[in-house]
């Protein structure tokens, strides 16, 4: 399956990341999709090559997914990797798609688990009516 | 799966390079992050043992300019070769757009090659992907061996090994001295990208 983005898609979808990253106080978002594709990014990802973080986070959640397997669980529905100065957390919207959320010392992991909770549900949704559209095209 | 982003004008696909053990999938991607300008590549990621083997794959990201209005940006990843690491194999075919298949010129890697290609095959059909329908470009390895001791197997056999019922355009190369890495290289992208508009730019715009 191939994805295509409309202008109006991708506003939404900075619209719902500006949103999330002003209420937690995470510095930067990206979503990307399963396959590595970097989608959309929001915030400040200057210094960081976010292409390469993509492919690598795809195959972190890849890898995560087989560990839940394994387990006996469908799969995990978020990570966290918690560094000195710098946290990630990743949640998975949908089958296709996840989300990257920085974040470091100025925030917490409470708050940021707590918005991103509730933007999850509008990409989810988002998404949903693209994956539709495009299957119906 | 290819993402296209009318908005900012993109287009990317995701081109993966499949192959036996120690085929020189790594070598191909190293050189070509090595001779080009940092300003159309992104970085070189590995994952890889202490030995140099690789363990889940290496990725590089490359610009290839514009095709029409589109920004054409390919994302190029190798598998490891190893059998016992299928699990990871499959993992990265996820949404894959072009394969590029590099065997093992080396006579003893024959039947490596031939099992590679099959596994490959099988790999993909997991993924919903057919062997015969994706773009798919085969190249012989290590052709910088003829002439030496060691013995190497000649392009008609690994042809009728091989290609013979694919029929995907082959380069032969030598990935450690840069020959053939990007005729392959270009010929995948045309492929992968002409399939992709063709699937995809052309609903896109009705």
């Amino acid at each position: 399956m191939n994805i295509i983005l409309s202008d109006q898609d991708i506003v939404r979808i900075e619209k719902s990341l500006d949103t999330m990253l002003s209420s937690s106080g995470a510095h930067c978002a990206l979503l990307i999709d399963r396959s590595g594709q970097l989608i959309s990014s929001s915030g400040d990802p200057s210094t960081l090559d976010v292409i390469a973080l993509s492919a690598l986070t795809a195959a972190n959640f890849g890898a995560t997914s087989e560990i839940a397997r394994l387990l006996g669980e469908d799969e995990f529905a978020l990570l966290f990797h918690k560094g000195k100065n710098e946290n990630v957390h990743f949640s998975k919207i949908g089958t296709e798609f996840i989300m990257v959320t920085l974040f470091d010392d100025r925030t917490t992991l409470g708050l940021v688990r707590l918005r991103t909770e509730k933007v999850v549900h509008e990409l989810r949704t988002i998404f949903t009516e693209i994956i539709e559209r495009n299957k119906g095209e | 799966m290819a993402f296209i982003n009318f908005s900012s004008g993109e287009i990317q696909c995701k081109i993966i390079y499949y192959g036996p053990g120690l085929g020189g999938k790594t070598t191909n991607l190293r050189y070509i992050y090595d001779t080009t300008n940092d300003n159309i590549r992104g970085q070189l990621v590995s994952i890889d043992t202490k030995g140099d083997r690789t363990l889940f794959f290496d990725f590089l990201s490359l610009d290839l300019g514009k095709i029409r209005d589109y920004t054409i940006r390919v994302q190029l990843y190798t598998v490891p070769g190893q059998v016992h690491y299928d699990a990871t194999r499959k993992l990265v075919l996820r949404g894959a757009d072009g394969i590029v298949f590099v065997a093992d010129s080396m006579r003893v890697q024959r039947e490596k090659n031939i099992e590679s290609l099959e596994n490959m095959a099988i790999n993909l059909k997991e993924k919903g992907l057919d062997i015969t329908k994706i773009p798919l470009v085969v190249q012989y390895n290590k052709r910088d061996l003829e002439g030496s001791n060691i013995p190497v197997l000649t392009i008609d056999e690994m042809e009728r090994d091989l290609n013979a019922h694919l029929k995907a355009p082959f380069f032969t190369a030598s990935a450690l001295k840069g020959d053939g890495v990007f005729g392959t290289l270009r010929e995948i992208s045309k492929l992968t990208v002409r399939d992709v508009s063709r699937k995809v730019l052309a609903k896109g715009q009705q």
